[in-house]
Formats: structure tokens, sequence, C-alpha cells
């Protein structure tokens, strides 16, 4: 363990990433208390303000709302909605994949070509579809985001329990008569539990991106709520005149990808040094 | 490369094939389920708020809501399989025409971005591999790192601003000018979306190309063929490259897959007439068969791919065919 701290502690970039991801989670947290106005409060006297106005440190969008304040609070739903969909996706996906490496026979056969089918679709065309069928909005765009992450989280875990599954100590456990549903849930479903982790990690980015896309596309949040998908969706109407309203909200997604890229990078070499 | 005509590839090939069969299959239930799976009564959304009764009664008849699901499935697949996908009701329109009309663009938006993605991507990686721990390698890495990072659609709007509103290089939008017409203009409506979209795949491209030329770099045969004396150059392009061409080739399937999904966001921020946008505007409007032309289409285009590639591997690796 001291070995993956101080390999991680090396990486300029895998601590990078890791400051980057906490500003913006502790930014995410004290946004009340940061945000110099009231998010939604409209002053049609100050549309599109720019950077640096009085008042408005990073100006106002379209209906004069001060932008600081929406981007703070944006990162808010942004963070939480993405750390949801990853936690449903790993959760679900993580018991798919145990129930398939543990139980074997048909449960696998079940699981994983079901697994293929979602495989089939390409990645934001699934959450797409799901969407269609649900319909828009926070919850289902959430919802449908993690399902498509199910056969990431359901692969992974499905090969470590096969792994671990023909390991002695597995073996010994079942000879001293450990019942299957408490070897599964203990002995295999622990050694699973870093392989995720760093799954979550490299995943958290690729989450938030899609969530913010569905929200950029109208399918995702719905108004008056926002996120920063959907502020740069209506950012696309003033770009002549006011590029940073759609310029801010994407660099918020960004650096907040990259936090996670770079955090999710730098775990992975560390636990698995083959691949520097 | 002489057991490729032998009876491996053709009995590899069928067996693929017929794996195939299952995906498609869930394919299709899935798509099936885009309308019935949706909450409340399908006809009565379609039709909207202001539609009596009968017009509802009427459209659960035509689109067989009223049959058992299993019934409802074998009825629908029937059509798609002899090319009907049902009509649009806000287009008025039959759907495979109108999807097989936007699947051009999409393809065209697609194959764009595929060739910058595999030329930005490809040379990045193997560069980045053959000189690791370069400066070089780390700064293609980090450039690759930001380009993963990098949401298409902000990505797209950052372009837009730049390169048609500010130089006024390109237009920012569309597939063709209202009075230009022709390759060239296509074209060039092109270079945006594709470099959009084409970068992001680069960026994923050229990571993943990496490790897998840093894992064959690493093989015992290649330090046999740098301890016999071969220039490296010549290790790179023949034990190196050659090796190393099944990996890239499952990671540009799977590109395609992240292509055709990123096709959607792209075609929306630049206005480009191809599946995607429609299939955005077709939600909205609570259409469910031109989504689920939509979603079919690409679905099994993806399916198709990943057949290709998996037959690539069997030209390029005989030892898959007998595994």
């Amino acid at each position: 363990m001291t070995d993956v701290v101080r390999m991680f502690r090396r990486s300029a970039a895998a601590l990078f990433g890791l400051a980057l991801v906490l500003v913006m989670a502790v930014l995410a947290l004290v946004a009340p208390w940061l945000a110099p106005r009231d998010p939604d409060a409209i002053d049609t006297a100050r549309r599109l303000a720019p950077i640096f106005t009085v008042g408005h440190p990073l100006g106002t969008d379209e209906f004069g709302r001060d932008l600081l304040s929406r981007l703070l609070f944006g990162a808010r739903i942004s963070l939480v909605v993405g750390l949801a969909a990853t936690a449903l996706a790993a959760l679900a996906g993580s018991l798919c994949g145990l129930l398939a490496g543990f139980v074997g026979r048909w449960v696998d056969q079940l699981i994983m070509r079901s697994i293929d089918t979602l495989m089939a679709f390409p990645y934001f065309l699934l959450a797409v579809a799901i969407i269609a069928t649900l319909g828009p909005g926070l919850v289902n765009g959430m919802v449908a985001v993690a399902v498509v992450n199910i056969p990431f989280y359901g692969r992974i875990v499905r090969a470590t329990v096969l792994a671990v599954k023909q390991t002695e100590y597995v073996e010994s456990a079942r000879a001293l008569g450990v019942s299957e549903l408490r070897l599964a849930l203990t002995h295999v479903l622990r050694n699973c539990l870093a392989p995720v982790i760093v799954a979550v990690t490299l995943n958290i980015g690729g989450m938030i991106t899609a969530l913010a896309g569905l929200s950029f596309l109208g399918l995702g949040v719905q108004p008056p709520t926002s996120d920063w998908g959907s502020m740069l969706a209506a950012s696309r109407q003033y770009l002549n005149v006011a590029p940073h309203v759609a310029a801010l909200p994407g660099m918020a997604i960004f650096l907040t990808v990259l936090g996670f890229n770079l955090l999710g990078d730098g775990l992975r070499d560390a636990l698995d040094p083959r691949l520097r | 490369m002489a057991a490729v005509g032998g009876g491996g590839l053709p009995a590899y090939a069928l067996r693929r094939l017929l794996l195939a069969v299952p995906v498609l299959f869930g394919v299709s239930v899935l798509v099936f389920a885009v309308l019935h799976l949706a909450p409340g009564d399908p006809a009565a959304i379609m039709l909207g708020a202001q539609s009596t009764k009968e017009d509802v009664e009427r459209l659960r008849r035509d689109l067989g809501l009223d049959q058992p699901l299993v019934v409802q499935y074998l009825h629908w697949i029937g059509q798609v399989a002899r090319g009907d996908l049902g009509r649009s009701i806000p287009l008025g329109r039959a759907v495979l025409p109108e999807v097989l009309l936007r699947f051009k663009a999409t393809l065209l938006l697609t194959a764009g971005a595929l060739v910058i993605a595999i030329f930005l991507g490809l040379v990045a990686g193997i560069v980045s591999a053959v000189k690791q721990y370069s400066w070089l390698d780390r700064m293609s890495m980090g450039v690759a790192v930001t380009g993963v990072s990098l949401p298409v659609f902000w990505t797209g709007i950052m372009l837009i601003i730049v390169f048609a509103l500010q130089l006024r290089w390109f237009p920012s939008s569309g597939m063709s000018s209202p009075y230009g017409s022709g390759p060239a203009d296509v074209l060039w409506h092109l270079v945006l979306p594709a470099v959009t979209l084409g970068t992001a795949s680069a960026a994923a491209l050229a990571r993943l190309t990496r490790s897998s030329v840093l894992e064959i770099i690493r093989q015992d045969y290649v330090r046999s063929a740098r301890a016999k004396g071969l220039a490296e150059r010549a290790v790179i392009a023949r034990h190196v490259l050659k090796n190393a061409v099944n990996p890239i080739i499952t990671v540009l399937g799977v590109q395609v897959g992240f292509l055709l999904g990123g096709a959607i966001l792209t075609e929306t921020v630049f206005s480009w007439p191809g599946l995607g946008s429609m299939m955005v505007r077709a939600i909205q409007a609570r259409d469910y068969p031109l989504v689920q032309g939509g979603v079919l289409l690409i679905a099994t285009t993806f399916v198709v791919v990943n057949l290709i590639v998996d037959l690539l591997y069997a030209v390029f690796d005989p030892r898959i065919r007998y595994d």
C-alpha cells in the first residue's frame, strides 16, 4: 500500500488531478457562501455583461444572471449527478459481474449476452435511446448514463471474480463450510474493490461529460435547474456578442473532467506499474 | 499469410457471424423497447394533448399497441426486415428514406473524423511509445489527456468562435452554402465538425496506441531482433508495428462507436443534417418511429463494424482463427 501511495505521489500529473478535483469539490460545497448573488436572480438591465463587470466578476448570461454564482451552483449539480450516476453504474455493474462470475453457467451466459447487447450500441447513442424511452430529465439522464456504463464494471468484476474463485483461500473457505453467499460477499467481493475503485476514478470524468452532453442537448437537466451543460447550450445564441458565456461553463467541465482523468490515470499507474 | 486462404478463416468468419445474431436480436429488442417501455400511452404522447380519443385509438391500432407484446415484436421485426421502419407522424413521411438520407451525412462526418483521429492518434501514439519518456512522449501524452477531457460540444463551440466567427475561415453550421455546391463546398463545411469529433477520438487513440505498442516493444522477440543488430527503424516497422496492428484495430473499432455516438453532439453544435441531430429533435417531438429508425441504423452499423474488426484480426493474426 505504501508503494502505491509513493508511486502516486511521485506523479505530478496525478497530484495536479487530485488538486483539481479537490478544488472543484470544495467550490461546489461552499457555493452558497461563495456565490456573490442568487444564481437565478434575473437582471435584464445587465444582460450579457462581460467579465470583470462591477458586481459580476465573470459577467452575466442572457437574463442578466450572475455567471460566477451559476457556475458554482452548477458545479453542485454536475458533480453530484456525475458521482451518483457513477455509484449507480458501479453498484449495478459489480453486482452483475459478481453474479456472472460467481454463479457461472446460464446466469453467466444471460448476463454476459445482455452486456454484449448493451455494448453493441455506441456509448452515447444508448444513453440517448434510454432518454427517448424514459423522457428527458435529470434523474432519467442519470439512470441512462449509469445503464450505459454497467458493462464497464460488469466485465471488470467478472474477470476479477473468475481469477479469485480459483485461489486456494477461497477453496479453503469453502471446505471450512462458509456459505456461498458469504463467500461471494466477503472473500470474493473484497478482492474486487481495488479494480472497481480505479475504474470509478477513470469513469467519473466520462460520466460528467456524458451528463453535461445530455443537458446540452436538452435531454438532461431541465429548466429552471441548470448545470454546466445546459448553461453551455443556452450560450450558443450569443457566441458573437458574449463568447465568455460559452467559454466558462465548458472550461469548468473540462477542468473537472481533466482532474478526474489525471487522478484515475495516476491511481491506475500506481496500482499497475506495467502500464507506465 | 499462407493460411489465410485455408479452412481456418471461413470457419472463423462463419462462427463470428453466428455470434453476431444474438447481439443483433438483443439490439432489436432494445430498439423495440424504446417505444414500448415508455411510461404512459405512447400513442397519446405521440399525438399530443390536442388529439381526440378516436385519434389515439386509431393510432394504437395502426401501431398494433392493442396486441400482446410478442405479437407486436414479431410484427415489427417482420416489417423492419422488409425495410419498413414505420411512419413519422410529425414529418408525415416514411421513416426509412428519411433516416437513410440523414445517415449519409452522419457517415460523412464520422469518416472525416476517423481520418483525423487515425492520422493524429496513430502517429502520436506510435511516436510516444517508440520515444518513451522523451519530451515528445510527454508532450503528446499531455496533449492527449487534455484532448480526452475536452467535451466535444465545447470544443465545437470554441472552434466556431475562433475559426468561424472571428477569423471567418470556415462556416459555422450546415453542410452546404445556400449558393455553393459540389464536394469542395461540403468539404469546407466538414472541416470544423470533423476536427471537433476527430480530435477527441485522436486523443483516446493516441493513449491506447501508445500502451499497445509499448506492450509489444517489451516482448522477447523484439529484444532478439535488436540483439541480432537489426536497425531500430526495421525493428519498429517489421516486428513492433506488424504485431501492434491487432490491438490498434480493436481500438479503432471502439473509436468508431465513440464517433457514431459523439456525432449526435457534434451534429447538434454544427447543425449538421445527420441522424444525431434528427434524433434529438425526434425525442423532443416524441416521434418514436424516427428515433427507433435512427438508433437501429446506427447500432446495426456498429455491430457490422465490430464484425469487420474481428474478421480483420483473423486476417492479420492466424492464431485467432484456431483459438
